[in-house]
């Protein structure tokens, strides 16, 4: 089973669940793995108290320029859609970020003078503790595309783990890098805040999850501080409402320690209760 | 004209409550930008009227004419994104997975498969409750280039400013260190970070800054929450202290931020006498003078 943890707001509790409901889920017996995709930011690990047991570079094939036989005929800028490859005078110079590796420019050279390389794009990380494993990727400071990284950590979970139930800690926000850390996956949790912010971003990202056709369920996290926007949404739109997370300065204060909540606080660990029981009843 | 652009790193950290605040504190004199474009929220604080609406066009899509396609499979050997199968009669495309290469339509032998520019979201001007205006928009479903969108919202924004000659443009970025954020950085006069005391918001900042010292931007720095956990908001200061980032106000954990939020308001609007409201406004001056000498 694979579960993603999104939302469209940052902010809004992802990391807290997704960290605690893992180690909740292992300590309860179960095979679980840990995706940490917000690869721009990744936190779960400083929650963990793991040790790291492996990490390997992480790259996406990119054209290098070998003038040896090239002819400067022109064809790789005219094929390249996203502006990644610029002719100058004298020399065909490759800008790697905006660079998408469709191959199309290396392939179709009359001279096969771009060659795919490999250059670095950030870092995956597996990381142990006593109960379970997780798996971070990390973007490189500069790097643009979110996409690639997120897909290969996912690919080395899926090797690495095939059998565990996987929980994905998704990037905020609505577009590429959430789609990617949510298209695959059997079921997709959205933690939201009871605020008109919370609702908004809500919104748009059970739009998104529709055009994926993925299946969603709803967490309200910091219940009872805003308004009740949230939940009459999700009614007029038959979104179950998996739980409801009190507003709790006690909560805040574990999370900013980077502290695990569940085991400490009875209302989360109910909370929790629920979330698993809802997973459970899935199957 | 001078630009702040407001950034994070991290979510929640109460990035558009203080950008917002300091748009209400401009006042006219200020052309706002929303770079948040996947998950923009400003609107709803400054009562954003949606007056002028784009439609936003950015990267193509390729679809398969069934009745050119010959079912040769060119198109499926050469796609790098998985975004070509396999139907009894001819191929199609998965629009979800499709990067707009061209690659496809290129070695397409029939010349079945066409490139059709995607709509990649929607770009508004409105007219605030401030009497200002604001560039803000949304980003279509699944759609790519959000850093092309958020690019977009600036030249408008700075364009409007200049025009009418406004002081200031005011930016809320967007969170993480990619291409949105990128895209919202580039031709800042000052980055304001804020940051929250929890080893996340530490983490987080660490990297959103060391993002701006690429660019090499002047930047100071917000502390929200600061006493939820003294001893990281230490950690927060000696950080910003040794890379020379000044820290231009220090927010305590305040639940009129929320309420503030829950009604639609700036929270100097909701509250302009309460503490975190006066520390904002005495941080939006140290803003200005600082954008005097910059």
């Amino acid at each position: 089973m694979k579960l993603t943890i999104a939302s469209g707001k940052g902010g809004t509790g992802k990391t807290t669940v997704s960290s605690n409901l893992t180690t909740y889920l292992a300590s309860m017996g179960k095979d679980v793995v840990l995706a940490d995709l917000d690869v721009e930011e990744p936190n779960s690990a400083l929650f963990l108290n793991a040790k790291l047991v492996h990490s390997k570079v992480a790259n996406k094939m990119v054209p290098k320029w070998d003038a040896k036989d090239c002819t400067l005929c022109g064809e790789c800028e005219e094929v390249c859609a996203f502006n990644a490859i610029l002719q100058l005078p004298e020399e065909i110079r490759v800008f790697p970020e905006l660079c998408h590796s469709c191959y199309a420019c290396s392939e179709l050279c009359p001279t096969f003078s771009l060659p795919m390389t490999p250059a670095k794009i950030g870092v995956i990380s597996e990381y142990k503790n006593e109960l379970f494993s997780m798996v971070e990727g990390k973007l490189d400071l500069g790097q643009e595309m979110a996409v690639p990284l997120i897909a290969q950590t996912m690919e080395y979970v899926d090797e690495k783990f095939p059998e565990n139930i996987k929980i994905y800690d998704a990037p905020p926000g609505t577009s590429c890098p959430v789609i990617e850390a949510s298209r695959y996956s059997d079921f997709v949790i959205l933690i939201t805040e009871a605020t008109p912010f919370g609702l908004n971003d809500l919104q748009l990202a059970v739009e998104t999850m529709r055009v994926l056709n993925q299946k969603i369920g709803v967490v309200i996290n910091r219940y009872g501080i805003g308004d009740d926007g949230v939940e009459k949404y999700c009614q007029a739109e038959h979104i179950p409402i998996i739980t409801k997370i009190k507003n709790d300065k006690e909560v805040a204060k574990l999370y900013s320690n980077g502290e695990l909540i569940y085991d400490k606080i009875d209302h989360f660990k109910n909370s929790l209760d629920e979330i698993v029981t809802f997973i459970g009843g899935l199957k | 004209m001078r630009e702040v652009v407001v950034i994070s790193g991290k979510g929640g950290t109460g990035k558009t409550s203080i950008s917002s605040s300091y748009a209400y504190l401009a006042s006219k004199d200020a052309v706002v930008c929303d770079c948040d474009v996947d998950a923009a929220n400003m609107h709803l604080l400054l009562d954003a009227d949606f007056k002028e609406q784009e439609d936003f066009y950015s990267g193509e899509l390729a679809v398969i004419d069934s009745n050119l396609c010959n079912n040769c499979g060119k198109c499926f050997e050469v796609c790098r994104f998985d975004a070509i199968s396999k139907e009894p009669e001819y191929h199609v495309v998965d629009p979800i997975s499709c990067e707009g290469c061209h690659y496809c339509s290129r070695v397409c032998p029939t010349d079945a498969i066409e490139m059709v520019t995607q709509k990649a979201g929607d770009l508004f001007v409105s007219n605030i409750k401030t009497g200002a205006r604001m560039v803000h928009a949304k980003l279509g479903f699944g759609a790519e280039n959000s850093g092309k969108l958020v690019s977009k919202v600036k030249r408008v924004g700075k364009e409007m400013a200049l025009k009418e000659d406004k002081a200031y443009v005011i930016t809320d970025g967007s969170p993480g260190i990619g291409c949105p954020v990128i895209s919202s950085l580039s031709g800042a006069n000052l980055v304001v970070l804020v940051t929250e005391a929890t080893v996340s918001g530490l983490h987080d900042l660490k990297r959103a800054h060391q993002l701006t010292k690429t660019f090499n931007l002047k930047v100071v720095a917000i502390v929200n929450k600061y006493d939820l956990n003294r001893e990281i908001t230490q950690k927060i200061r000696n950080y910003l202290a040794t890379e020379g980032v000044q820290v231009i106000a220090s927010l305590a954990y305040d639940e009129n931020f929320t309420k503030a939020m829950s009604v639609a308001k700036p929270i100097v609007e909701f509250d302009k006498n309460c503490e975190i409201s006066q520390q904002i406004e005495m941080s939006w001056k140290t803003i200005t003078n600082i954008l005097k000498e910059h």
